[in-house]
């Protein structure tokens, strides 16, 4: 048994029909894709094509689709509690507690670290090159390994449905619950190294877009010409850069503890979990606007494009996102004013908590200026961008109460504090992903999606949100703390009921995406993006074919007005074409996908205490740095004549929409 | 003043406004009346300051808020294609509302960076507190946390009870609590708001009763498998009564001692009974403490 170190056969699910059917449903996820594709014969292109492409704007399709991916699995979850809720008063409910608690903790971990980081990545990943004029990002290689860390930590929180369990201590896994002594199982393990292998991933990506940003923009684009979406995931990659590390080592500390017996952590032997709380938050609060810059720089690009306007106050813009980005990293007591700090610490932290929302409140009233004396058409992504500012208010009202320490004595840990951060991770984060997804799929996939059903998807998720999350602030004013199994309080029905009806519109809202997407494919011949520009666009990456060609541009643009291709396009500057010269990319390689699935197995290994397989592993990974790191680079080269060919079709289109002039040399 | 403008401001029939506003409608789920929430309707007067203070800063913020929707549907409905609106597709700059911008939060944040600064300090849940400014002293009880339940001692009386936390109303209830298990929060919320429970470490808690009663109390921090048996009442009672009920325990026959701990501090998954001890070993808080000491003290005091 030692071969399998913990790993036995009571690692199979049969201990309940939940767990049973938990796993059935993850295997046929897995299983359905796999069979289709084996059935359609398209392994060969998708490996070829997709899974060792080093293209930003596939990379980031790839993350994309696993976003959605997660986001359907961690919103099963959270219907599953609503539901939970809805009837266990003075009874079990349908969920025994063990179960309950699983599913809490796979909610967050999941929605944080498998939905949210890989939807904001994804599209980073996609614009981002795009926006600042770069044929790819500054490190194309890193990034697929990003990716592909990625999805080995989303693998082995899907892996913990299959075999095992998964934790039960909360997506933040406080101590000394989280330890060995109380949390025995393979549970807090697997969200260990699914934190650890993901948030490698993290931060390379934070590292990439750092670089990126400051070293390939296009000739004349100064720091204060960047569009404000390249603003924001520069401070947001900042923030990666300098966060992540922390949660690396506090979840690595935590292993060490249940893993070699150590006690960082621990209630015995000068263990303390003070300082775990300390250090994950550490992480945890600049991890807030990780989720959220991004969308604050998609509602920027949203709200000037369909008003047809520049954004009003670009430099307070800049300079709100540069100040919370700095002040993210003063607040983090303000997750546990009581662990009993002096009201000294207590007030300098909630002080320091409110005075991000003087930026944030700067940004809302730009935005509102930007649709002050425009011309406003009501896109799905602009309806999205008003829904976040008038919903988003309310949850940043509710933020200032509870960082108002003596307030929150009372709010902590009840369920107005969930409602709280839903208010802000929904409608401040997940709102602007997806008028990201409808406002920019066009330039991705050559195709805009059916306007009709993104006014679907805004009206259930927006409904639904109000009517689950609403009932929330009110039942945490009753006194109902967060993740109760059960409860003998009445009164807290009715709201808990409600809750449950508005996640059924949210369920409403999750299937229209999807119905969205397949009804768009099904029509994509009528909604032709032939001009690469459909919403009469203000930056960079409507400047190049829906889909961009590998290389992005034939020729790389001038950036060097603010919303550099508007302005061409004012001056008459736009589409005029110089001849192309070659240009080099890199090549595809499966290197990323190698080192993803190792550091997946390495994570399996060290969940089981399966020690020879985790050396393996480890070798593994060493060996493929090393070979990829010696070996020369392999590169594809675009020759003119090429890039001509495949620029035909694109000018072809300008030039019947009347876009390129009879004298404008193509 | 300050307090004075607060009391003005969170005046009966002002309340019953803000409780309108912030409702929105939502009081649609009839018979769910929030009458029965404890932070609204407080108990006692830790409760009810927490209460203005979060009344007076919504009511402050509203005065954002309401703009801000009021502007966004303004602008939405002029401005849209085909509206009214005048579109100048240049105007992206104005110092004059650059100024309004900054500066309109800004002092919202330092009037309710004053309050925090005034309220975290009054509020401060290791301040002793003192009923009606006579001398009464407070009524010491330590709390401990266990899988799923709490232990009450009275040191001053050498009693325990196990999830029923009983005090003379006339008396502020100064409370030490302490883990012997995983953390936890302790929190009685129409009284005030909670602290964590931590092993090895004790946090205090002053709260105060304005009239006879029973109230929940629970831990509200996540500790496994029982956390939703983790609650208890909490009485405040009349001096008479609470004499009675210290007959009753001191009747009871069980005492709590270092082996009878042990027993206690197994995990229960139902709800544990209420319980009373009629005596108990003066220095068992202590003992708790002690086992999650530095590894030195811990080791001597191995016993328990």
């Amino acid at each position: 048994m030692t071969l399998l170190g913990r790993l036995s056969l009571e690692a199979l699910p049969f201990y309940s029909w939940v767990a049973m059917g938990g796993a059935v449903v993850t295997l046929l996820a897995v299983l359905l894709p796999v069979l289709f594709l084996s059935y359609k014969r398209l392994w060969p292109w998708l490996w070829r094509e997709w899974l060792t492409s080093v293209d930003h704007k596939k990379i980031g399709v790839m993350y994309i689709v696993l976003a959605l991916a997660m986001l359907v699995r961690g919103f099963i979850d959270a219907i599953m509690m609503r539901a939970q809720q809805a009837i266990a008063l003075n009874n079990e409910g349908y969920l025994p507690p063990e179960h309950f608690e699983q599913i809490f903790t796979s909610h967050g971990t999941i929605m944080i670290f498998f939905m949210a980081m890989p939807f904001l990545t994804g599209l980073i990943n996609i614009i981002v090159p795009l926006q600042i004029g770069a044929r790819d990002v500054a490190f194309p290689f890193l990034n697929s390994v990003s990716l592909w860390l990625t999805a080995a930590g989303a693998g082995l929180v899907a892996t913990s449905l299959v075999i095992g369990r998964f934790s039960t201590a909360g997506w933040t896994g406080y101590p000394p619950y989280s330890g060995i002594q109380y949390s025995p199982g393979v549970g807090v393990d697997y969200w260990i190294w699914a934190l650890m292998v993901s948030g490698v991933g993290s931060t390379l990506t934070g590292i990439n877009f750092i670089v990126t940003i400051l070293r390939c923009r296009a000739p004349g684009m100064t720091l204060m010409k960047m569009p404000l979406f390249v603003w924001t995931t520069l401070c947001t990659s900042l923030l990666i850069a300098f966060a992540f590390p922390a949660l690396t080592v506090v979840a690595a500390m935590l292993g060490l503890d249940r893993t070699l017996g150590m006690h960082f952590f621990t209630n015995e032997l000068g263990g303390n979990m003070m300082n775990f709380a300390n250090l994950l938050w550490i992480w945890g609060h600049p991890e807030v606007y990780i989720l959220i810059l991004p969308a604050f720089g998609i509602y920027s690009e949203v709200t000037a494009t369909f008003a047809r306007k520049p954004l009003f106050g670009y430099r307070s813009l800049v300079y709100a996102t540069a100040v919370i980005a700095l002040l993210s990293f003063t607040v983090w007591l303000h997750h546990f004013f009581t662990m009993g700090s002096s009201a000294s610490v207590n007030a300098v932290f909630g002080i320091a908590t409110m005075v991000i929302a003087v930026p944030t409140g700067v940004k809302i009233f730009d935005w509102l200026f930007t649709l002050f004396r425009g011309q406003i058409t009501f896109h799905p992504a602009l309806l999205f961008t008003i829904g976040f500012i008038v919903t988003f208010v309310i949850g940043g009202m509710t933020g200032v109460l509870l960082a108002i320490p003596p307030v929150d004595y009372q709010m902590h840990n009840t369920t107005f504090l969930v409602a709280h951060f839903h208010n802000m991770l929904i409608p401040g984060a997940l709102f602007g992903y997806l008028a990201g997804m409808q406002y920019w799929f066009p330039k991705a996939f050559g195709f805009t999606l059916n306007q009709r059903w993104g006014k679907w998807i805004f009206w259930l998720w927006t409904i639904g949100f109000y009517l689950a999350f609403m009932p929330l602030y009110l039942v945490g004013l009753l006194g109902m703390p967060r993740r109760l199994e059960q409860y003998t309080t009445p009164e807290w029905q009715p709201y808990l009921i409600v809750a449950f009806i508005g996640a059924c519109f949210v369920l409403a809202g999750l299937c229209a995406i999807f119905i969205q997407l397949w009804v768009s494919v099904r029509e994509r011949e009528q909604n032709r993006d032939t001009t690469g520009d459909p919403w009469d666009g203000r930056t960079l990456e409507w400047y190049t074919s829906s889909p961009p060609a590998p290389y992005n541009f034939a020729s790389i643009p001038k950036g060097d007005e603010r919303d550099a291709f508007w302005q061409m396009k004012q001056t008459r500057m736009a589409y005029r074409f110089t001849q192309p010269s070659s240009i080099i990319l890199p090549a595809n390689t499966g290197m990323g996908v190698l080192l993803g699935v190792s550091g997946g197995i390495l994570g399996f290994a060290m969940v089981w205490h399966i020690w020879w397989l985790a050396l393996l592993a480890l070798i593994s990974i060493i060996a493929l740095v090393v070979v990829r790191s010696s070996r020369e680079e392999r590169v594809s080269i675009y020759q003119p004549e090429l890039i001509q060919s495949l620029e035909k079709p694109w000018q072809t289109s300008l030039a019947q929409a009347g876009l390129i002039g009879d004298g404008d040399p193509i | 003043m300050a307090r004075l403008f607060i009391r003005s401001l969170t005046s009966a029939p002002l309340l019953h406004l803000y409780g309108l506003m912030m409702l929105c409608g939502l009081v649609v789920l009839s018979g769910c009346s929030l009458q029965s929430s404890p932070l609204l309707y407080p108990k006692g007067p830790v409760a009810s300051t927490e209460r203005e203070l979060m009344l007076f800063a919504i009511a402050i913020m509203l005065t954002v808020l309401i703009p801000v929707w009021g502007l966004t549907l303004w602008c939405c409905r002029r401005y849209r294609k085909g509206g009214k609106g005048e579109y100048r597709p240049d105007w992206c700059s104005s110092t004059l509302v650059e100024c309004g911008v900054w500066g309109g939060p800004l002092i919202i944040i330092l009037l309710i960076g004053y309050l925090v600064v005034v309220y975290t300090f009054r509020l401060d849940p290791y301040k002793p507190l003192t009923v009606h400014s006579t001398d009464t002293t407070p009524f010491p009880v330590q709390a401990v946390a266990l899988d799923w339940k709490w232990l009450f001692i009275y040191p001053e009386l050498g009693i325990a009870t196990v999830n029923e936390l009983v005090f003379p109303q006339s008396r502020p209830l100064a409370l030490e609590i302490t883990s012997d298990t995983v953390m936890t929060s302790f929190m009685i919320p129409a009284l005030g708001g909670q602290i964590y429970a931590m092993a090895g470490m004790t946090t205090h808690l002053n709260l105060i009763a304005d009239q006879p009663g029973t109230f929940t109390g629970r831990n509200t921090q996540f500790s496994g498998t029982g956390f939703p048996q983790m609650y208890f009442s909490a009485k405040a009672l009349p001096d008479k009564a609470f004499e009675d009920w210290l007959g009753t325990v001191r009747n009871a026959s069980s005492m709590l001692n270092s082996a009878h701990y042990h027993q206690l501090a197994r995990p229960n998954k139902s709800y544990a009974p209420v319980e009373y001890f009629s005596s108990v070993d003066t220095d068992l808080f202590n003992h708790i403490l002690a086992r999650y000491s530095a590894p030195s003290t811990a080791l001597a005091n191995g016993a328990l």
